[in-house]
């Protein structure tokens, strides 16, 4: 089972790479990394399988960090939002230098 | 070296597998937010069933709980508080070259996956099932992981749970809007 | 002392140790100090800005040949002289400085020379001072040898050196740039001195360069005349070519042999394949840097550019000192070409031919110093001869003779310029004062000049008893010797056998000797003999120069006379008994006689009577040129300068200096003007250098820039793009490694 474990964990990750290079939207890129953070944990729960319990330990923390981006993420983008009423990436430039 | 898996395992998880996979494609492919969401939500459902298959309960039922049940319904507080349902208002993807690039892209990734992926790891690292029962019997679900969190890794655990009190209090500031930010 | 001290202790069982041999490092020294305080004397008294007594307008100088200003040296007594000429500030110290540190030098040397002269060193005596070089595999020291070579040498700088500075004194007496003309000559010494000293060819190359030097600073003493300018560049450049050729053989010697101090070389030289390709390059290349350095075809050009610095830098650095360079070099190297039979043959057959092209130049030319300038490059080519041939000793010992005689020649011909010039000054006349036409009869007026400078004419023409005599003799006889069974008589040179060109050249030698007597009897008649041509007026004012000048003089007058008993043939001991014989000969056997031997091995001893014969024919050829030369030129005959037409067809050519310099300039000089101003300036340094690769570096560092730039859009969507892709190569990486 590993094997395919690994193989669905990589389709999984591409798919979220290809959602955050194609969408604009920055609720939709933000999804999309959560996407990619739940492949890699699918990555650690397979390896604990065979190789021991310090994987799935690991997934807590990923868990953890991913929730509190989350939370953080999303406020910045209610900020911009009210800031400059859009969240479409095109007219979010103002790390411009 | 892989135990011998029924055939209802098997197919089992391929078909998890399947619906995991089906469910993120359509999730990026959609247009609205909302049911982009919806649709990872189903992802993370059907990944959490591949965890309790792969004998890590207590994180299946964790990714039901955190991910599926908070994470994703902050974003859908967020994309009702900001109003982003409505299809006139959204905004579009990428034109068609670079969704064709950043297919190529993904397809490239993928490969260089794929041909990494082939390394082997050493053998002494496996452990046996029966092992893993073992550690079951003795702990059960929640103390084989409780144990190497509270024993090997504390630091990490602290430093997260600092972590995520710095992430509250962030996120709290961050949303609180103008006028009470001036005060 | 300190520097005894730091002298090398290796020497320490030396038979020159612990005696006056040690205090050797004085003898640059001296001159060195003398530089430097005349040079400070100098420049303290130095008028910048519109007093400048240098400046154009100051002091006109004369038309005519190059850098005929003297200076107005007037007699003391001579009343009515309108144009009082201020002397130098420090013209007083700079005369007791200048000479003295010379003469200090001289006394040392003979001191030295006594102490060597008891202790009959075999070894040289190497007094190592510093380590120089030391760079992996390469060690050169700070360090000078002393040996029977470098002690003749020695003698012959400080001891003739010593007497053109006497003479400087009366002669640059009211030159403004007195002081510096002084500074100048003793770092002339300085550097000739390092060059014989050097116990190394690096050693000895700084000397070698530094002569070079101080040649250019003296050829152009008068600079503000564009002339003496030119003559002075053309000299250190011409030069150049040489030391390029010196360097070459040095890199050569350290690659294939690895040491460069000759004490190592000469031992090593064994190791050499005698006669191979090696060798022979080696030995080419520092005979390049021979020709450059003492005129030899085909860079002799620079010496009769360089008549015009001041008539004593003449006699000093282009008849005694400098151009002996290369024939010391020779001598010094004789381990080396003693094992290249071609190499050798090379430089007799160069020596030759010059010493005959130089000698037709000089029966045409009518400036007395051009004449004397010829004479010395055509006897160069006879002391070429003389190392070539394996003969060392013949050829050091006609450098010695040649700078008794040619430095008074030279000295003579000065005082004669001086007094013409003072006498043209008295009735602002602008004629030239060195040319031969304006001459004619002084022998009234400057007798003692006159007997001296006969007596000079007589030895380069090889009469006996003089000087020049013997040693012109010597080398011939050498030649004659080794033609038959020697080293190089057995070897070829571009496919003619060697005997056949050593006979070709004594044959050659002869008919230069001829040539020689003749021309310098030609120049005597002119100069002294037959009527007046300078004018009435201006011969009240002509008369011998003072005693300051004309001591020196006398001096030398007496050594030209009695130098070949320095080394008498044992032919004519055995029929007369002059004296010991071949006393040079046993002097320098300890340092060239192995390699002497070695070129002359094999050679059929040529039997008492065929030399005595041999002699009687070089000086029946002698009395012949100097015979036709008084009954064919007369003196009456020649028209003055202002007065005379130029020369035609051959005569004209040859007046002309075989075109040579026009056809170097054409052949040479233009195209290289042209090259580098049309392509190596616009093409190379402007558009290449300065265009592509400086501006160009920068407009591409300009550009990448203007990338960057581009790259920060401040769109988040194309820096996850980045992001993406860059891990896409990165993971590329790691795929296919």
């Amino acid at each position: 089972m590993l094997a395919e474990s690994l193989a669905l964990t990589a389709a999984l990750f591409i798919i979220g790479v290809i959602g955050v290079l194609i969408h604009r939207n920055a609720i939709i890129i933000f999804m999309c990394v959560e996407l990619m953070l739940t492949a890699i944990n699918l990555t650690f729960v397979a390896f604990s399988r065979f190789y021991g319990t310090a994987g799935q330990v690991f997934v807590v923390f990923v868990m953890t960090v991913s929730a509190a981006e989350a939370a953080v993420g999303l406020a910045i983008i209610i900020a911009i939002f009210r800031h400059r009423q859009t969240i479409n990436l095109k007219d979010i430039n103002l790390l411009r230098g | 070296m892989e135990p011998h898996y029924s055939l209802f395992y098997v197919f089992h998880f391929y078909l998890f597998g399947a619906i995991s996979l089906a469910s993120a494609i359509t999730f990026v492919t959609r247009k609205s937010p909302v049911t982009a969401a919806l649709w990872l939500v189903n992802t993370m459902f059907s990944l959490a069933a591949l965890y309790v298959m792969l004998d890590a309960q207590f994180i299946g039922v964790m990714q039901v709980l955190v991910y599926a049940g908070a994470i994703m319904v902050v974003f859908l507080f967020v994309v009702m508080l900001l109003n982003l349902g409505h299809p006139s208002e959204l905004a579009d993807a990428r034109g068609k070259w670079w969704k064709l690039a950043a297919g190529l892209v993904g397809l490239g990734l993928l490969s260089e996956m794929m041909v990494i992926i082939r390394t082997r790891l050493p053998e002494q690292l496996l452990v046996t099932r029966e092992f893993n029962e073992q550690q079951l019997q003795k702990l059960n679900a929640v103390g084989t992981i409780a144990e190497p969190l509270f024993k090997d890794y504390l630091l990490a655990f602290e430093l997260t749970s600092v972590l995520l009190l710095v992430a509250i209090a962030g996120a709290v500031v961050l949303g609180r809007g103008r006028a009470a930010g001036a005060r | 002392m300190l520097v005894q001290a730091v002298a090398s202790v290796a020497l320490q069982d030396h038979a020159l140790s612990g005696t006056i041999a040690e205090w050797v490092w004085l003898l640059p020294v001296l001159p060195l100090a003398g530089f430097v305080i005349n040079g400070l004397l100098s420049l303290s008294g130095a008028h910048f800005g519109p007093d400048d007594p240098n400046a154009p307008g100051h002091h006109p100088p004369s038309e005519g040949t190059a850098g005929a200003a003297t200076s107005h040296g007037e007699e003391a007594g001579d009343a009515g002289d309108d144009h009082a000429v201020k002397r130098h500030r420090w013209a007083g110290a700079t005369s007791i400085v200048g000479p003295g540190v010379l003469i200090l030098s001289f006394l040392l040397a003979l001191g030295i020379w006594q102490a060597m002269a008891v202790a009959h060193p075999e070894a040289p005596f190497i007094q190592s001072y510093f380590s120089w070089m030391p760079a992996g595999g390469l060690q050169i020291d700070a360090a000078f040898q002393l040996d029977q070579l470098s002690m003749v040498m020695i003698l012959v700088i400080t001891g003739v050196g010593a007497l053109i500075h006497v003479f400087s004194v009366g002669y640059m007496r009211d030159d403004p740039g007195y002081p510096r003309y002084f500074s100048y000559l003793n770092l002339f010494i300085f550097f000739m001195l390092m060059l014989v000293l050097g116990a190394n060819y690096p050693v000895m190359f700084v000397g070698w360069e530094g002569v070079g030097l101080c040649s250019y600073l003296l050829i152009g003493f008068w600079f503000n005349d564009k002339v003496n300018a030119d003559a002075g560049k053309k000299a250190f450049i011409v030069n150049r070519i040489g030391d390029f050729g010196f360097l070459v053989a040095m890199f050569m010697l350290f690659a294939n042999i690895g040491v460069l101090d000759f004490a190592g070389v000469s031992a090593r030289a064994g190791d050499l394949v005698a006669g191979s390709p090696l060798v022979t390059t080696i030995c080419l290349f520092m005979f390049l840097g021979c020709t450059g350095k003492s005129a030899q075809i085909p860079l002799y050009i620079w010496l009769p550019d360089a008549m015009a610095g001041p008539t004593p830098v003449s006699a000093l650095i282009h008849a005694a000192t400098m151009v002996t360079a290369g024939v010391y070099l020779i001598a010094r190297s004789a381990f080396l070409f003693s094992l290249s039979p071609v190499a050798s043959l090379t430089v007799a057959i160069v020596g030759a031919t010059t010493a005959i092209f130089a000698a037709t130049i000089g029966l045409k030319q009518w400036d007395i110093k051009k004449v004397l300038a010829y004479s010395t490059i055509s006897q160069l080519g006879y002391m070429f001869v003389g190392v070539g041939v394996g003969a060392y000793v013949s050829g050091m010992f006609h450098l010695v003779t040649h700078s008794f005689f040619k430095a008074l020649l030279f000295l003579g011909s000065g005082s004669v310029i001086q007094t013409m010039h003072a006498a043209y000054h008295q009735t602002h006349s602008h004629e030239d004062a060195q040319d031969m036409r304006n001459m004619g009869g002084l022998r009234r007026y400057l007798p003692i000049t006159w007997v001296l400078m006969w007596i000079a004419t007589l030895a380069i023409s090889g009469i006996p008893p003089f000087s020049g005599f013997f040693s012109k003799d010597e080398i011939l006889g050498a030649v004659f010797a080794r033609a038959h069974g020697s080293t190089l008589a057995s070897a070829t040179w571009l496919g003619i056998p060697g005997g056949a060109l050593l006979y070709a050249i004594y044959g050659i030698g002869l008919l230069a000797a001829l040539l020689t007597a003749i021309y310098m009897t030609r120049m005597m008649l002119y100069t002294f003999h037959g009527p007046n041509r300078t004018g009435v007026e201006e011969a009240k004012h002509l008369h011998d120069a003072p005693w300051v000048m004309t001591g020196p003089l006398v001096i030398l007058g007496i050594l030209t006379a009695v130098g070949g008993w320095l080394n008498l043939p044992e032919v004519i001991t055995d029929l007369i008994p002059l004296g010991p014989s071949e006393i040079l000969s046993h002097w320098l056997e300890p340092v060239v006689g192995s390699a002497t031997a070695r070129v002359a091995a094999g050679a059929t001893h040529v039997p008492p009577t065929a030399e005595e014969a041999l002699m009687g024919v070089a000086v029946a050829i002698a009395v012949v040129g100097i015979v036709f030369a008084i009954v064919r030129l007369k003196p009456a005959n020649v028209p003055r300068k202002r007065d005379a037409v130029p020369e035609h067809g051959f005569e004209g050519v040859v007046a002309n200096k075989y075109y040579v310099d026009e056809g170097l300039d054409r052949a040479i000089v233009t195209p290289t003007y042209v090259l580098s101003r049309s392509f190596l300036w616009r093409v190379v340094d402007n558009g290449l250098i300065d265009g592509l690769l400086v501006n160009g570096s920068a407009a591409v560092a300009r550009g990448f820039g203007w990338i960057g730039s581009r790259l920060q859009t401040g769109n988040v969507g194309i820096y996850a793009w980045a992001l993406v892709v860059g891990v896409l190569a990165m993971l590329g990486a790691f795929t296919l490694r």
